[in-house]
């Protein structure tokens, strides 16, 4: 089984590296982008029945820092 | 005074740390590589060097906070032995929910690496208690990701129990409340972005951080 865990920062925390690329994106010339936040993929290949909490606890433990960051599950 | 000094790959100031603990206090610390599980007995002072270790991969300090020397460190830190994280350390100190928050980003994107003026904001901290309170030092740092975070009620405690020990005195990386340096809870461990490692003898141009090993060494005898 695959799982896709998409990492964010938490709303409110400033984001240079989504602020930089909103920046880019006005250089080039589009026009409307309003926000733009950076954040991670990590995909993970799983031993098949690996339970939702187990993918939990490897989010908690080291995938996403939860001080500042969110973090998401989707089994693919 | 006993001391180790942790070696990751990837960390770049180890030999920095290790010459200026040998310095101030006359003896060579163990350098322990991060695989090992335990600290030499009678380790009275545990420091985490700068660098880039396992390249900053995945976040800053993220890999070596999981490494395998690391519970040895929190045990030593229960027992109140000292645990000073200097840059890339302190990363890893609060990857490893020894110090609280994080350290993100710095602000501008720009990888910061010069002399910086710091405050000293808490002077009774076994780490600070040769610098007069409120006093203005420069040391240098050299970080990409030194900008301190920390929710609002977390930065209130810091402040008001005297966590914050440095407080930069210029805008460098965007951190909360221009917080360069912490303590925990208990006072034993410290985490700071600034090197005082790189400016402890007349040839470094200043001396500005050697107090703070020799304080080290003071508390200790004393």
């Amino acid at each position: 089984m695959k799982a896709r865990v998409t990492i964010t920062l938490k709303s409110g925390v400033l984001d240079p590296q989504g602020r930089a690329i909103e920046a880019a994106l006005g250089g080039l010339g589009f026009s409307g982008v309003a926000d733009v936040r950076a954040g991670k993929v990590i995909e993970l290949e799983l031993a098949d029945g690996t339970s939702p909490e187990t993918i939990d606890a490897m989010c908690r433990q080291l995938l996403a820092n939860t001080v500042m960051e969110n973090y998401r599950v989707e089994l693919l | 005074m006993k001391s180790a000094v942790i070696v990751f790959p990837g960390s770049n100031c180890d030999r920095d740390l290790a010459v200026a603990i040998e310095l101030v206090t006359g003896v060579k610390p163990a350098m322990v590589w991060h695989a090992e599980t335990e600290l030499p007995a009678g380790t009275e002072l545990v420091a985490l060097p700068g660098g880039f270790s396992f390249g900053d991969y995945l976040r800053s300090g993220a890999m070596s906070a999981r490494a395998a020397i690391m519970p040895a460190v929190a045990k030593a830190a229960d027992e109140g032995r000292m645990v000073l994280g200097v840059c890339n350390g302190f990363q890893v100190l609060t990857e490893a929910g020894m110090l609280p928050g994080a350290l993100m980003r710095n602000a501008g994107l720009n990888f910061v690496c010069r002399n910086v003026a710091l405050d000293v904001v808490n002077s009774q901290s076994v780490f600070t208690s040769l610098y007069d309170a409120g006093e203005r030092i420069h040391i240098p740092v050299a970080h990409h990701d030194g900008n301190y975070f920390a929710d609002d009620a977390t930065l209130d405690w810091l402040e008001g129990e005297a966590r914050v020990v440095f407080r930069y005195a210029e805008p460098v990386n965007g951190s909360a409340r221009n917080i360069a340096g912490i303590l925990n809870d208990r006072g034993n461990v410290l985490g700071l972005m600034p090197h005082p490692e790189r400016v402890v003898e007349a040839a470094h141009g200043s001396t500005d951080g050697r107090r703070l090993f020799e304080g080290l060494v003071g508390a200790l005898v004393g």
